[in-house]
Order: C-alpha cells, then sequence, then structure tokens
C-alpha cells in the first residue's frame, strides 16, 4: 500500500527510562506495566522519537498540563513522526484554544446532555439487539469487528443523519487518519479530502431541505455577531464528531468485552446484580480507558518540578493518570464496585469531552444487551487478540465463544 | 450531633462531567450545557449525607464543596 522505504523508521526501544514509543508492540500488547515503571522514574518521561515529545505518568502531572492551556496547545492534539502544517481551521474545539475554545464547545453541548442521550436510548438498544441477532446462532464471534465497533457507529450516524450503512466507510476513515497517519502523514490527506466530499453532499443536501440532526444543528449555529459558522468550522466539528464517536468507545465497549470474557466472577456478578452495571461501566472506563490525547509545548515550564521545553509534543496519557497508585489504591486492579472513582477517562479542564454522555449510554446499554442475551461467553483460546496502535487503545480483534 | 450538610458546585472548575447527578441525582441538577449546579440552596436532606461525599469523591474536577453547619 504505502512505500515504507521513505517512511521514518521506528527501531525498537532499549531504554524505556530515557525513551518510549507508544507505536512499540510492546506498549500496543500491554501498556500498564511500561507506565508503572516510567511512573517510578519521574513524573513525566521524554523520547527524542516524534521530534521531542513528554509523557506524564501521574494523575496530577496529567491534570497540571491539561488545566494549562497557557504552556500546552491543543492545536496538535496526536503525536506523529512528522508535524504537518496545522490546519488553520483544525477540528473545533478540540484543537481549540482559549478563548476560540468555549464559543466552540458550547454550541456542541446540549444535543449530548444525559437527558438528551435518553432519547436515543431506544435506538441504541435497538441497534444492540439487531447486531447480536447477526451472531447469536453461529456460538462464536469477533466481538470487536461485529459488535462494539458498530455500536458508536451507527449511533452516531444516526446523530448526524447520515446513513447507518456508511458505517464501514467512516472506519476506513478513522483507521487511516488515527492509525496509518501516524507514520504516514498522506493518509490523513487522503482521509480528510474523503471526508470532505462526503459531508460537502450532505450539508448541499440540507440546505436545500434542513433537517432536525446534528449537522443542521451545525449549519444553522450562529456566532455572536449572528453569523453562521463558516465553511471550514462546520467541517472541521463535523469530522470531530465522526472520529471522537466511532474509534474510542468501540475501544471502551470491545476492552469491557474482553474482561468479562476472562473473568467469569465480574461477568457473573454483573449478571446477577444489573443494579451494580453504571459503577462497574466507571471502573471499566478507568482501568481501560481508550483515550491519549498531545498537545504542543509551546513555552517554557515546569510540571511537577520537571522542566519542559518548548518544541516537544506531550502525549497527555489519561489512560496513565488511570492508573496512578496515588489517587486509585489497587489502580492494577478491576474493582467493579470501586466507590471512590474520579477518573480521567474523559480527560480533565475545558477539554472534557463531549461526547461523555453519549459514550456512558453507548457503553451501558451495550454491555446490558450482550449481557441479557449472552450471559456466558469466553475468549477463543484458538485465537489472539489484536490491539489498536497509538493514540486510542481497544481491542481489534476479540474472538469469543458463547 | 452534627449540622445540617451543604453542597456546592463550583461554576469555573465544573466541566460537565455529571458524575454528581449520577450519583446523587436528588442533590444536582444540569443545566442545557450539561453543567451541574446543587438543588435549591445546597441543603443536604436527613438521610443524604453519604450521596452528598460520594459525589465530592467522583468529581474529577474537585468541584464541589460539602459544608457542615
Amino acid at each position: 500500500m504505502s512505500d515504507t522505504s521513505i517512511l521514518p523508521a521506528h527501531p525498537p526501544v532499549t531504554d524505556w527510562v530515557h525513551d518510549f514509543d507508544h507505536t512499540d508492540p510492546r506498549w500496543t500488547e500491554n501498556p500498564y506495566p511500561i507506565w508503572d515503571a516510567l511512573r517510578t522514574v519521574s513524573p513525566v518521561v521524554h523520547t527524542a522519537r516524534f521530534q521531542g515529545c513528554y509523557l506524564p505518568t501521574t494523575y496530577e502531572a496529567v491534570r497540571q498540563i491539561a488545566y494549562d492551556t497557557e504552556h500546552f496547545s491543543s492545536r496538535r492534539i496526536i503525536v506523529r513522526d512528522e508535524r504537518p502544517e496545522v490546519q488553520q481551521s483544525g477540528a473545533p474545539p478540540i484543537t481549540s484554544d482559549p478563548p476560540a475554545h468555549k464559543p466552540a464547545k458550547q454550541l456542541l453541548l446540549p444535543p449530548f446532555t444525559p437527558d438528551a442521550m435518553k432519547k436515543l436510548e431506544p435506538r441504541v438498544r435497538a441497534i444492540c439487539n439487531e447486531l447480536i441477532d447477526g451472531f447469536i446462532a453461529d456460538g462464536a464471534c469477533d466481538a470487536a469487528d461485529r459488535y462494539a465497533k458498530y455500536v458508536p457507529v451507527r449511533a452516531i450516524a444516526h446523530m448526524l443523519g447520515i446513513p447507518e450503512a456508511d458505517a464501514d466507510l467512516f472506519i476506513q476513515w478513522i483507521h487511516q487518519i488515527l492509525e496509518l497517519s501516524i507514520k504516514d502523514e498522506r493518509q490523513l490527506r487522503m482521509a480528510a479530502e474523503e471526508m470532505g466530499a462526503y459531508f460537502a453532499g450532505h450539508i448541499e443536501a440540507r440546505k436545500r431541505r434542513p433537517t432536525d440532526d446534528l449537522i443542521t444543528t451545525l449549519m444553522n449555529a450562529r456566532d455572536k455577531s449572528g453569523a453562521p459558522l463558516d465553511d471550514s468550522h462546520v467541517m472541521g466539528s463535523l469530522r470531530l464528531l465522526l472520529i471522537a464517536g466511532i474509534d474510542t468507545t468501540w475501544s471502551a465497549i470491545g476492552a469491557s468485552l474482553w474482561h468479562l470474557a476472562k473473568t467469569p466472577a465480574d461477568r457473573e456478578r454483573l449478571v446477577a446484580e444489573p443494579g451494580l452495571m453504571p459503577t462497574a461501566v466507571e471502573e471499566l472506563l478507568r482501568a481501560y480507558s481508550p483515550v491519549t490525547m498531545a498537545r504542543e509545548v509551546m513555552k517554557e515550564t515546569k510540571v511537577e518540578g520537571c522542566p519542559v521545553k518548548p518544541g516537544n509534543m506531550v502525549l497527555l496519557s489519561f489512560p496513565a493518570a488511570n492508573r496512578d497508585p496515588a489517587v486509585f489504591p489497587d489502580a492494577d486492579k478491576v474493582v467493579l464496585d470501586r466507590k471512590q472513582n474520579p477518573h480521567a477517562a474523559f480527560g480533565l479542564g475545558i477539554h472534557r469531552c463531549i461526547g461523555s454522555n453519549l459514550a456512558r449510554l453507548e457503553m451501558t446499554v451495550a454491555l446490558e444487551e450482550w449481557l441479557k442475551r449472552i450471559p456466558e461467553f469466553r475468549l477463543d483460546p484458538a485465537s489472539s487478540i489484536k490491539w489498536s496502535q497509538g493514540t486510542v487503545r481497544g481491542p481489534r480483534q476479540l474472538r469469543v465463544l458463547f | 450531633m452534627s449540622g445540617k450538610l451543604k453542597v456546592h458546585v463550583d461554576p469555573d472548575k465544573c466541566q460537565g462531567h455529571a458524575r454528581c447527578k449520577s450519583l446523587a441525582p436528588e442533590l444536582f441538577d444540569l443545566d442545557d450545557y450539561g453543567n451541574a449546579h446543587e438543588k435549591g440552596d445546597g441543603t443536604v436532606p436527613a438521610g443524604l449525607e453519604d450521596k452528598a461525599y460520594l459525589a465530592r469523591a467522583n468529581c474529577p474536577e474537585i468541584a464541589i464543596d460539602v459544608t457542615e453547619e
């Protein structure tokens, strides 16, 4: 597909204390012991890869960086080998710094409140059951590929008012933008062009006939002076909603099913105590947080006493923060009824995930419906789990037997 | 016996995680943006003290105060 001879090489990490690589196969397979070891070394570690990048290893270091928009910009939020030109429009509000951030975010918050999610719940339950109908007679399936993947794709497509049947197209773009493009920048451009053309078509159609979906909401938005958003803002936000709404929750649902498949005691408990599900969802979000963000260091500063210099990126690892034993006793164990759980799976500070209520709805319903219909299941010993690489972590192959 | 408990959400810190609303719906409400505030003057009815502390403990932004009068 791509000519790998012109791509930057990724020699294996030999010294994790002075170097790290979130695309290293060992990190991809099981990052938690790596983070645990690095956390004992320093609250912030560094690598020269990716043109220089820090990794905060503690909850407090992550919080400090997330709260400090003056020194740490969101104009770049993915750590790549190369630094492509910062897009003028980006993907508001995830790539926005104050003062542009707040108005861009406020526009998107009302469709994603818990009350708005209640209206969506019946459709999500129906999606889950339609998906299960497709494989329940088989006694086996790839739960990541046949279930976890499609729940969030179809739900966000429904909210956006685009065809749920185009799901595989959206998934391909996400793969290009979030995974392939870390090492091959051209993937980013190709996917962005196709997405742009696709949404332009939908925007045109709604100019002729408005609908009551999220695309129309964005088209109807007006700024303080009463002017509509410019096309690149609308496009950037649509791109964000599609990308942010898919890989992330797919990963959280998949990782939860993986945990339940290999932990019969927890699975049986959830079947016996359905009322435990909300607490269990928060613990699964903590232990298997899918999303790592990034920031670009704009000005020199210190984080938890560690000097941090401009020109570097920061891999803003909410998953590593959520494994910090200073905040979470037994941080490396899944404690399904954990009572004190101020986890940062949806971020900290102004960039708290807009979709957090949607993600919780999808995850809760996906697990409830699965457990209702498939209360007993286990990992297929003849298969292996494949984890996604890079910024969002979740199983992409998860064969289970039932 | 202890006095009355009151909860308060700092609106500058709240980022809309909505954990408080989920854990203690009797004590908190969300606005149209999904951000939280205490119901009424924040007085915690008898029997709901544990929920007040649970909400505080689970707010990732440390935006909730629980005070005893």
